[in-house]
């Protein structure tokens, strides 16, 4: 399983890596029919022309689909846990077994000082084992959190990430800009370098989230009023689904995100990319479309680098087109569903802080048609 | 035994009339958020007769769920800058019994949607009607207007412990 999430080079021009639409569509848990994803004639979804082009989603998101040293290291604990379980639960139904056959013949009492003895040996054997193969896994369990806990401590290559949770979508900062502005804020997906260990900062704006990225590490925790630190490391280039782990309100089931592994050199490219400023809108429907951005109430809580909109309550929209999904992995960013989010999002996500809003025909088209230039 | 029963079965028809379940909006629709003519909520006008304010009412007034949003948008969209918690500061306090442009749902909802003179801005097309509702509602609970079984008895704001630590 784990060649499935290499890059696939040769695979012709599909989706990401030559992944059929279905079969990521299944695997990214998107809410969305391969009708909707394919988008109408013409118009490709936007990962496509991205720099993800040849990374594959990880196939499964699943702790037993390992990709990094961290959760390779859970795998083995687990599957140690797994087989030791499997022998205590063989070896305990064959004496179960063993008992109740024996229990229909009719046994006499047996009154003898050395069959005593040697009952007497048996029990306290099988209850010293018990004990050891309890020490064994309980010291294997410790071991193993220890080692992924330090992961690259002292390794000079680290990079630093801040991850903030909201209801109910991740913001992620690369807090390493020289300036302030152009630091990197980006939402949904995390970028890293493969081979690279990563320290992630947790931390929420609202309620008490986890992030889990099961194919990368185990789950941990972001909790108000704290940083917690977290370092991950992806060994194979590809693209892993996490979620939110820890119920965090009426829509902790869409809270997804993608963790983006490439090589250092694809890293740095899409990292200068980011740190650019939105493009500046050239047709005369994209100037009106950002007109409308900045006169409608998106840029009351939306952040455009390079343009009047400061706001931080919802994702930042800088490079936004180069995002796969929208709204926290809940569908794909084609300008179909952008349109329908744009239009009524409590009708798509009830609960979320984005309003319905009401724009005519010519607004709307000339809205998308400046998000669009957001790549 | 018949008694018993029976008072136990009205005592319990009681209870299920009296509940009470709470409607909490998860789906505002797009016309929940379209801007709303300015308001009128004084008799006082220039010029000649005009009609009066409009009957208008909060459809949040001691709604929990609404006092709670509020609360966040509160901190979200930055009111807590100028008002404080409540106390006031750069603008007035919310929890004093002085209102300059009056305490009605509809005053504060103006307040609110069309800014006030020296320094309170205008939020009324830059956020969505219903948030400016429930905005109000909670700067009503905070002024001691809304009953206190509805109010969050937690506070959002950062804290300066942790909330483990003793007080």
């Amino acid at each position: 399983m784990r060649s499935a999430s290499r890059r696939s080079a040769g695979v012709p021009a599909g989706w990401p890596g030559g992944v059929p639409a279905a079969e990521w569509e299944a695997c990214a848990g998107l809410s969305v029919r391969r009708r909707d994803a394919a988008g109408p004639a013409g118009e490709t979804p936007a990962f496509r022309r991205t720099a993800l082009t040849g990374l594959t989603l990880a196939p499964i998101q699943s702790a037993l689909h390992s990709a990094g040293p961290q959760a390779a290291r859970i795998e083995h604990l687990w599957w140690v846990f797994f087989w030791i379980c499997v022998a205590v639960y063989v070896i305990t139904t064959i004496f179960f077994l063993a008992a109740v056959v024996r229990g229909r013949r009719r046994v006499e009492p047996i009154d003898n000082p050395a069959h005593d003895r040697r009952l007497g040996f048996f029990v306290s054997t099988c209850a010293a084992v018990t004990i050891l193969t309890l020490f064994g896994l309980l010291f294997s369990s410790v071991a193993t959190g220890n080692a992924i806990g330090t992961l690259g401590k002292n390794d000079p290559r680290q990079l630093e990430i801040e991850v903030t949770g909201h209801q109910w979508w991740w913001e992620v900062k690369y807090p390493d800009a020289l300036l302030p502005s152009s630091q990197i804020t980006d939402a949904n997906e995390i970028h890293i370098p493969i081979h690279t260990p990563v320290l992630l900062r947790l931390d929420t704006r609202d309620v008490i989230h986890s992030l889990w990225i099961p194919n990368l590490h185990g789950k941990r925790d972001l909790i108000p009023g704290r940083v917690n630190k977290f370092w991950i490391q992806a060994d194979t280039p590809g693209i892993y689904r996490g979620q939110c782990a820890e119920f965090c309100g009426y829509q902790h089931a869409h809270m997804a995100l993608m963790v983006i592994a490439d090589t250092p050199e694809e890293f740095a490219k899409w990292k200068s990319h980011m740190g650019e400023g939105a493009p500046t809108p050239m047709t005369p429907a994209q100037l009106r479309g950002q007109q409308v951005f900045l006169s409608a109430p998106c840029a009351k809580c939306h952040n455009i680098l390079g343009l009047d909109a400061y706001g931080t309550l919802g994702p930042d929209l800088t490079h936004f087109r180069s995002r796969p999904t929208l709204a926290a992995g809940q569908l794909l960013n084609t300008r179909g569903n952008l349109a329908g989010w744009i239009a009524n999002a409590p009708a798509i996500k009830p609960g979320t802080l984005m309003p319905p809003n009401q724009l005519s025909g010519q607004e709307m088209s000339d809205l998308l048609a400046y998000l669009e230039t957001l790549k | 035994m018949r008694r018993r029963s029976r008072g136990l079965i009205a005592i319990l028809a009681l209870a299920i009339l009296c509940c009470h379940r709470e409607r909490r909006s998860l789906t505002p629709t797009a016309a929940d958020s379209e801007r709303p003519m300015p308001l009128r909520v004084s008799g006082l006008q220039p010029g000649p007769k005009q009609l009066g304010a409009t009957g208008i009412n909060n459809p949040y007034e001691g709604n929990a769920y609404a006092i709670s949003q509020g609360q966040q948008l509160f901190e979200q969209y930055n009111c807590s800058g100028c008002h404080f918690h409540g106390g006031g500061g750069i603008g007035p306090a919310l929890m004093d019994s002085e209102w300059i442009y009056g305490s009605s749902p509809a005053n504060i909802f103006t307040t609110i949607s069309e800014g006030r003179p020296n320094g309170m801005p205008s939020y009324g097309g830059h956020i969505p009607v219903y948030q400016i509702w429930q905005l109000t509602t909670y700067v009503r609970a905070v002024g001691g207007f809304e009953p206190q079984g509805a109010v969050s008895p937690r506070s959002d704001e950062m804290m300066s412990r942790r909330a483990e630590e003793p007080k």
